[in-house]
């Protein structure tokens, strides 16, 4: 089956991707659109492996758990977005972000959109902790939420409250704003993304319940501290700010001296 | 659990639970099941129904009362853009509370008459709607796969058109929202919390295997009060 294909294929893309990762000790994020392909094969997204082992994040995220969140959902999601894009191929190479940005429609979700951005959502989640994650931000990054937050505190209270008060399913994230050059905490339902706004995600955490049940059940609070505390990859988050500020001026401009 | 069981038929009974007096604000507490936690099984598995019992909507229930303190108390110092931001902490813990107490009612054990078509006017208002029951159960369950994210698919009476009318909501949202005169027969949650620890990714097994436990008695007194 097609899919069988599109897979292998893009495991070993991830294999790149934590070889580019040991390397430099920078979570690299190759482009993830995934695999278009032009012969008879119906899978145009492929699902990428996690950049860790299934049991790595143990014991704050079970193995069973991050199998099903993952071998099910994540891959029902490629599945289904899949299924669409063949029937109707209006979208046909597209890179991801294109795709998300075209069916979220200025706000009214082409049938693609959840499928589209929940792939993506999904693959920037698993990029966006780590084993021993947790601990504090390191270098500009650090200084960026003191200069955006108050101070390191202010901002993961803020982000935790914020998860707390989340009505449903849906995201929280920490992004670079590009309209307002600050980073800013933002909640989305179901499966909006902040690319929708232009902005410019640094890590997100997922809270639809399918995302903490079987390790935490009703009790949210816990996930979101664990989540905090021990998984988030502020060193994802440190490379992701680098390659924003590529396209963000965060400092006073500087004008040559003539 | 007998006597928990008269406990709890008199409470639902009585209304939306109990209501106490705390500080001259009317607060909420929560009602007790009709029936065990593992008697739906093995429909709805009893760790399901615990938790989402005394967990979930008891959290729906705290977060409610505490909203219409800050809510009277607002209001009494003439507070008025937090009487506003209040809104949304209202409408998502009350409507957690409302569908909730609903939804209790809209199972029953096979041993109690769970899973028994409906009897009554309500049958003949279904085939008249819908066709026959078989097609709204499969509107239904294909309105609730399809629903994204957090939300509820519900079967509801028109009482001005006296129509019936299947409508999906999000989030805690009540049947009420999508029209001043719809009232709720039967509201089936499919929030992941509802069936994720026995059906994981499956949604649409767990809208199978509900119908199993569905108190179409409850659905069809509603609607013979509603439609005389």
């Amino acid at each position: 089956m097609s899919w069988c294909c599109c897979n292998r294929l893009s495991t070993s893309s991830s294999l790149v991707t934590s070889d580019l990762w040991r390397q430099f000790n920078i979570p690299c994020r190759l482009s993830n659109v995934g695999l278009r392909q032009k012969r008879s094969v119906s899978a145009y997204y492929g699902l990428k492996t996690p950049p860790y082992k299934l049991d790595a994040l143990e014991p704050y995220m079970s193995k069973r758990m991050v199998e099903i969140h993952w071998g099910e959902h994540h891959r029902g999601y490629v599945e289904s977005l899949n299924k669409q894009i063949e029937k109707n191929d209006i979208f046909y190479g597209c890179t991801m972000d294109e795709l998300i940005k075209l069916t979220y429609n200025n706000g009214n979700p082409l049938p693609e959109f959840s499928d589209a951005a929940q792939v993506w959502n999904h693959d920037f989640f698993w990029e966006s902790m780590q084993p021993g994650g947790g601990d504090i931000p390191k270098l500009g990054l650090l200084q960026q939420i003191d200069k955006d937050f108050g101070s390191f505190t202010i901002f993961k209270d803020k982000f935790i409250e914020a998860a707390l008060t989340l009505f449903g399913s849906g995201w929280i994230w920490l992004v670079l704003s590009r309209e307002e050059k600050r980073l800013a905490i933002i909640k989305t339902s179901n499966a909006v993304n902040p690319l929708v706004w232009n902005d410019i995600p640094l890590i997100g955490l997922d809270l639809w319940e399918h995302a903490y049940y079987l390790d935490y059940k009703n009790d949210k609070a816990n996930y979101v501290n664990v989540f905090m505390n021990h998984l988030v990859s502020w060193d994802a988050a440190l490379g992701r700010m680098a390659r924003a500020q590529a396209f963000v001026n965060l400092g006073e401009p500087k004008i040559p001296v003539a | 659990m007998a006597l928990r069981t008269l406990v709890s038929r008199r409470t639902l009974a009585a209304g939306i639970g109990f209501r106490q007096q705390l500080r001259g604000v009317q607060t909420f507490s929560l009602p007790d099941l009709p029936y065990d936690y593992g008697a739906l099984e093995p429909a709805i598995s009893g760790d399901i129904m615990q938790l989402h019992h005394q967990k979930h909507h008891q959290t729906y229930i705290t977060n409610y009362n505490k909203a219409l303190e800050q809510l009277h108390d607002a209001i009494s110092k003439g507070d008025a853009p937090t009487v506003a931001k209040l809104h949304s902490a209202i409408k998502f813990n009350g409507g957690g509370h409302i569908n909730h107490s609903i939804f209790w009612n809209n199972l029953s054990p096979v041993s109690e008459g769970g899973g028994e078509p409906p009897k009554g006017s309500l049958g003949w208002a279904i085939d008249t709607n819908f066709g026959s029951l078989e097609a709204l159960v499969k509107k239904m369950n294909a309105e609730g796969a399809a629903l994204q994210g957090s939300g509820w698919v519900w079967l509801g009476v028109d009482k001005e058109l006296k129509r019936l009318v299947v409508e999906t909501t999000a989030n805690q949202d009540p049947l009420v929202s999508k029209g001043a005169n719809l009232v709720p027969l039967l509201g089936i949650d499919v929030w992941e919390h509802a069936y994720y620890l026995q059906y994981k990714n499956v949604r649409p097994d767990y809208l199978k295997n509900i119908w199993k436990v569905i108190n179409w008695k409850y659905a069809n007194d509603v609607y013979e009060n509603e439609c005389p």
